[in-house]
Order: structure tokens, then sequence, then C-alpha cells
């Protein structure tokens, strides 16, 4: 098995020395992102922004770009799985009109024509 | 007893044995993106819906206190990826210089942590009966530690989000329920994770640690970036909603 031949990598300082200050300089950015009036793109500039630094502190300081492909696969499962629940449970928000016939979100208080169910 | 480096009945190599640990761990680590997946998904759905009490709650949080606390988690992840290094490479009074830095550094997010706490329980942002966003707004005397000139924009923002939310207030609570349940939540696994800390250190001062085993360094090192990692979604969706203004 290819596994068996596999040997620890060991990770060097100044690899961690460029992680940690990618991560600042990001850190730096996204605050910096947030005074800046992007609309309905300021969340995901944000949230692109700390996806990208959970890569960046998965990938070398968690080691996983050097882990066997089968740690590999339980972390890339991981995500997928927390994609589903997001996905689904917001898509379900997303398209739902609740028992008072409200749709989401119900500060837009916007009332569907139709008997009132529930 | 610990059997230190010892290579069980079930495995081949000692590789291999370490593998197996960091592979339990991860596991262990997907159930916990899970949990804060599930807590995020929450606090999403609410933000979405209660969207101007949620962004009034974030602004008065304070940025300074919440980015220079992401700066040191940040760097205490720098320091125990250094330990994890040392132990690897055999250097041992590095390894405890750098797991010292690393609780050093736990311990300073926890005491800015209780600053910015003292700070909500003085200024009547924690959930229950006292819970006021408008507090400092209306009594300023009380809220010294708030510039006047901050104080002035709260003005209007808590004005404009009352024209755009009558029940602004118990909506504001909501958004306190979720920073504290998060942070909490969060602040508890540095916990967690300072005690495993201390018993890193305990253990290296004992030497146990060599470039031939020393998957426990590893294996809590996994743990201490994965809190890091919380922390690093945490605080955009908590602090940097709506700041622009």
């Amino acid at each position: 098995m290819a596994d068996q031949e596999h040997h620890e990598h060991i990770v060097q300082p100044g690899t961690y020395l460029a992680i940690i200050l990618t991560l600042l300089v990001l850190t730096g950015l996204t605050v910096g992102a947030a005074y800046v009036n992007l609309g309905r793109l300021n969340i995901v500039v944000a949230l692109a922004i700390a996806v990208l630094k959970a890569t960046l502190v998965v990938l070398f300081f968690m080691h996983a770009k050097f882990s066997p492909k089968r740690t590999q696969l339980v972390i890339i499962a991981g995500i997928f799985w927390l994609a589903i629940l997001l996905f689904m449970t917001l898509s379900d928000y997303a398209s739902r009109i609740d028992y008072r016939g409200v749709r989401f979100p119900m500060t837009q208080n916007v009332r569907i024509a139709g008997p009132s169910r529930g | 007893m610990h059997r230190t480096g010892a290579l069980y009945g079930q495995f081949k190599t000692l590789e291999q044995q370490k593998d197996t640990a960091s592979l339990g761990m991860w596991i262990f680590l997907v159930t916990e993106v899970m949990f804060f997946g599930g807590i995020m998904l929450a606090y999403t759905i609410n933000r979405h819906t209660y969207f101007h009490a949620f962004a009034m709650g974030s602004n008065t949080l304070s940025l300074t206190l919440g980015g220079f606390n992401t700066v040191v988690l940040l760097a205490s992840s720098f320091t125990m990826a250094m330990g994890v290094w040392s132990a690897q490479v055999g250097k041992k009074d590095l390894l405890k210089m750098f797991l010292s830095l690393t609780i050093l550094l736990g311990f300073v997010f926890f005491g800015v942590k209780y600053v910015e706490y003292a700070q909500k329980f003085h200024h009547h942002l924690v959930p229950g009966k006292s819970f006021d966003i408008t507090y400092c707004v209306n009594n300023p005397s009380k809220c010294e530690d708030i510039g006047a000139e901050e104080l002035e924009v709260e003005r209007k923002e808590v004005d404009a989000a009352m024209q755009a939310d009558p029940d602004l207030n118990a909506h504001a609570q909501l958004y306190y329920s979720a920073y504290f349940g998060m942070t909490g939540l969060h602040a508890l696994h540095m916990v967690i994770g300072a005690g495993l800390l201390f018993w890193l250190l305990k253990n290296s001062f004992a030497g146990i640690y060599t470039p031939e085993w020393n998957t426990p360094v590893d294996i809590v090192g996994l743990y201490w970036h994965f809190v890091d990692i919380v922390w690093i979604f945490l605080f955009p969706l908590l602090y940097l909603i709506d700041r622009h203004k």
C-alpha cells in the first residue's frame, strides 16, 4: 500500500512565518474592507477572506497538505457535509412561506395572498 | 503508566500509529465543524431576518478589542505550530518556550475577552431584564469609555435602526444572545485547549517528547488551530456587520 510509504513531512519555520504574516495581512484586509460600502458584497468579501484564512491554517498549520490521502478525504467529506447543512437549510428558508403565510425574511412582512395556513 | 512511543500491536509502524491518531482527531474536529457550523447557520438566518438590529448590535462591539484578539489568536496558532516543529526536530527547550508562549497568548485573549464582557455588562448589553440597546445613547454619563463623537454616531444609528425595526431592542437582544453564546462556546474551547497545553508543558518538562514520538503535541496542535479557525469566522460575522457609515 502506498500509504505505508508515507513519511512524516516536517513543515519548516520559514513556511509557518510566511503563513502567519499572510494571515495578519488578510486580517487587516478584512477590517479595511468592512469600512468600504460594497452593499450586499460586504459579507461575501468578509467570508471569502475568512475561508482563505481558514484554508491556509488547515493546509499548513494543521499539515493537511502533507497528510495521508485518507485524512484529506475525511477533511473534504466534513466540509462537504457542512455545505449540505448550509445549502439545504438556507434554500429552505429562502423559499419558505411560514405557517402565518408570511414570507422569509419576516421584517419585510409580506403577506402572501390566499387562505391563512395553520 | 505512559508508554511513550511504544508501538501498539494493531499497528505496523509508528508512522501508521501516528497517522491513525491524527485521523481520529480529524474525525472529532469534523463533528466540531458541524457543531459550530450549525450555530453559525442559525446566526446567519437571524442576521438576515433582523439585519438592522444585528448591524446595530455589531456596531456596539469594540473593533479595536476584537481585532487585537484576532491578532493574538493568530499569533498563538503560529507559536503552537512552532511548538510542533520544535518537538519534531527534538528541540526540547524551544518546545517548552513555544508551549508557554501559546498559553500566554491564550490568556491575553481571555483578558481582553474579560474586558469586553465587562464593558457589555456596564453598557446594559447583556440579554435579560436590563438589556437596553439605547442605554449609552440615553445615559452618556454612564458610558464614559465611549467617546462623545462615537456616541453621537451611535445615536444616529439607533434612530435610523428604530425607524427600520420598531422592535429593535428585542432583536438587538437576540444579536447579543448569539454574541455571548458563540464567543462563550469559543472561549470554553479555549479553556479546554489551555488545559491541554498545560498538560503538554508539564510533560515537556519531563522531556518525554522526542522526534520519534510527539503525537500529543501534534494532536493538541490540531485542536488549537481548529479553535483559531472558529474565531477566524466569528470575527467577521460578529464584529464586521455594516461598519461602513
